[in-house]
């Protein structure tokens, strides 16, 4: 047997970690969360980075990050709301802001308003007591941390929090917008999201990491949605931060019996990123779609894994993936979808799709299908390949210049994506950074 | 309709031209005046669609040998917006699918890119709005197109009618129809026509390439001509085109191949 050779470690100015708890751990109900914890530290200190020897990384790698220092901001920089105007979303009730992963109240709109009785949104430390019980037996709960380093180190250093609690048959009016900003060079951050609606009840909320500045910094950010029975759920992911910045994510969804999960993960930004997302159908009749849209170029590397376990009957899973590759970057997707023996009925499709715009741009796409029950509907498919000549000539045919007509045609490709983003300012907002971004001039 | 001492739009001289290596038009010869309209017809592989593109300005085929003069200038030398900026239309055999793209964001911006070219104010997307409506009311279209992305999920005819709506927006000086009739049943081919008739005028030109004679009754062309082998082989009236009906390619074909003067009388 080969021994391995590389054994990496996370950087210490990573680890260098504070005993101290934080605030929102010392309330007596969520103390649980305490031991769970402690457990994740212990974990970050047995897990290794990973390597493309591991699978799950063997087309990203990560090794870059251990050659960094970061540093911990002990206190949120000074942002202006002025700062962050650019990135408001008008059809928002509530934004959270997170400056460094360090919630700003000052900067954070329409929190404590009442969004109906039992509704809560905002940050871990003020969760209602009656409320602590809800947060302690989910947080930590569904992302998988005892064999995921990020998830792990995430759960180590967990502080803040965005929380979003909505109660049985209630439908919140706006989306919530969880708005997390880099804003100090080389900071380390660990944001995290905890999403729990109850049977019924409709909620939709925007997770968007953006950047003041373009230098480097790392986030580690870890989202868990719980979808209770009947409820839905509507997520969008907009991940624009620097394009020197490491962004490594986790997301893990959970769907009860009936329940609906709609997600729209869109990567403009940073030069390394990753998004595992993991949704499990524990019930009879879930359904979910997740789409997904990395727009890069450069040296950008973007990597989404994402997991649809069906492991009850009658489920339906939805999947668009698409690319669009510029320069000499890179896009991943492994795409994995697994029907549990048991599972009968379910109805699946997946499909990735990808556009190369250079010769040096390159896409690794895998889907797979693990089928374990007999009476299922599962397709799934992959393209990769370059703007169609023929469309091409088709619109310098009536005047189009050969650079219009190319942008137009990639940013067609990606609007697909875009158009199922139900917020309409934010669709239009990330429809024009589409437009701009692949707008090369002629 | 022939008009004395109307100028000339189109002079093609000894066109040659391949795609892959493989010649296709092999020393072609054609002049087009305004206010005319020709009829290019031919048997399958004469050549016809590929001249087509090739004066659209195709980028899959190279043109080995001769010139085209498009109202003087050398339309070779064109890229292909540029030649559509300079009034060459080609209504597609194949019109391409863009899904994703909007029929009236595409229409709105090929019209105002070639307004521009001409010096003309462009159009908001009310404004625009307006125009179109008023096109389509001509091609017996519905508004509900506007929404769909370009040609996709369209028929055969709707496709058709969608080109032609491209050309009564572009408003051409020389419109070149590649077998805009195939796909068509006899009452979407009434209304393509029309819509043709409505938009020819002394100032353009018309080229029509087909293969059937039965566009001809719709659209009544001044000049026919017979291609095969990549060059143009015999040229005559409308009466050709009946002939070509009757006795097939092959019989009108056959004293063309030792008469040289056909070429000549390409070039009226």
């Amino acid at each position: 047997m080969i021994e391995r050779v590389v054994d990496r470690r996370l950087p210490a100015t990573l680890l260098a970690h504070d005993a101290k708890l934080p605030p929102a751990l010392e309330q007596p109900k969520l103390a649980g969360l305490q031991a769970l914890r402690a457990e994740a530290v212990e974990r970050v200190g047995a897990l290794k980075l990973p390597t493309s020897h591991d699978e799950a990384w063997r087309f990203t790698g990560i090794s870059a990050l251990a050659e960094q220092s970061f540093h911990r901001p002990a206190a949120a920089a000074a942002v202006q709301a002025g700062d962050i105007e650019r990135f408001a979303i008008g059809e928002a009730a509530v934004r959270l802001v997170f400056v460094d992963g360090i919630h700003v109240p000052s900067l954070s709109t329409g929190v404590g308003k009442s969004a109906g009785a039992g509704v809560f949104i905002g940050n871990l430390a003020a969760t209602p007591p009656n409320e602590a019980a809800t947060v302690a037996a989910h947080l930590g709960r569904h992302a998988g941390f005892h064999d995921h380093l990020f998830a792990a180190l995430n759960l180590a250093f967990l502080r803040d929090a965005a929380v979003v609690l909505v109660p049985r048959d209630t439908a919140l009016a706006g989306p919530v917008h969880m708005l997390f900003v880099a804003a100090e060079a080389g900071a380390a951050s660990h944001p995290r999201v905890l999403v729990v609606a109850a049977p019924g009840s409709e909620v939709s909320v925007i997770e968007d990491y953006v950047a003041l500045h373009g230098e480097g910094g790392f986030s580690n950010p870890v989202t868990e949605i719980v979808v209770g029975a009947g409820a839905k759920v509507e997520h969008v992911r907009v991940q624009r931060e620097s394009d020197a910045a490491f962004h490594v994510a986790s997301c893990a969804v959970s769907l009860a019996a009936s329940s609906r999960y709609r997600s729209v993960s869109v990567a403009l930004g940073a030069g390394l990123s990753r998004l595992d997302l993991v949704v499990q159908q524990t019930a009879e009749g879930a359904e979910c779609s997740l789409d997904g849209l990395a727009l890069i170029g450069g040296d950008q590397i973007a990597d989404t894994h994402s997991v649809v376990d069906h492991l009850q009957p009658h489920g339906t899973s939805r999947q668009l993936h698409k690319c669009i590759v510029d320069g000499a970057a890179h896009a991943v997707f492994n795409g994995k979808v697994m029907v549990r023996p048991g599972a009968q009925k379910t109805d699946s499709a997946q499909s990735s799709r990808n556009l190369l715009l250079t010769r040096k741009a390159v896409v690794d796409t895998l889907p797979q299908l693990e089928i374990f029950a007999d009476d299922v509907k599962c397709a799934h498919g992959a393209t990769v390949g370059q703007l169609d000549a023929e469309e091409v000539f088709y619109l310098r045919s009536r005047g189009l210049s050969e650079a219009a007509a190319k942008n137009l045609l990639t940013y067609a490709f990606g609007a697909e994506v875009i158009d199922r983003i139900g917020v309409a300012s934010l669709r239009r907002s990330l429809e024009q950074t589409v437009l701009e971004r692949t707008e090369r001039q002629p | 309709m022939i008009v004395a001492d109307s100028r000339t739009l189109l002079d093609v001289r000894g066109l040659c031209a391949s795609i892959d290596g493989t010649p296709i038009l092999k020393g072609l010869d054609l002049t087009v005046k305004s206010g005319e309209v020709h009829a290019i017809m031919g048997p399958n592989g004469s050549g016809k669609s590929t001249f087509a593109k090739v004066l659209a300005g195709h980028t899959a085929y190279q043109v080995t040998a001769g010139e085209v003069l498009y109202e003087g200038r050398d339309l070779l030398a064109l890229a292909p917006e540029a030649r559509a900026r300079a009034g060459v239309f080609l209504a597609f055999q194949y019109p391409i699918e863009i899904p994703g793209v909007g029929n009236s964001q595409f229409l709105r911006l090929a019209y105002n890119t070639v307004q521009a070219e001409r010096g003309k104010d462009e159009l908001d997307p009310l404004e625009f709005d307006d125009l179109v409506r008023e096109k389509m009311q001509l091609l017996e279209m519905s508004p509900g197109f506007l929404e769909r992305s370009v040609n996709e999920g369209f028929s055969g005819g709707e496709k058709k009618r969608n080109e032609i709506l491209q050309m009564a927006l572009l408003e051409p000086t020389l419109a070149i129809l590649d077998e805009t009739d195939s796909g068509l049943d006899i009452d979407a081919l009434r209304i393509v026509s029309r819509g043709v008739n409505h938009l020819a005028s002394a100032d353009n030109a018309i080229v029509l390439v087909t293969h059937y004679q039965r566009l001809l009754n719709h659209i009544v062309p001044d000049y026919v001509h017979v291609m095969d082998g990549g060059r143009i082989v015999r040229t005559g009236g409308r009466e050709l085109a009946l002939e070509l009906e009757e006795h097939g390619y092959e019989a009108v074909e056959a004293p063309a191949a030792t008469a040289a003067p056909a070429a000549a009388g390409a070039r009226p």
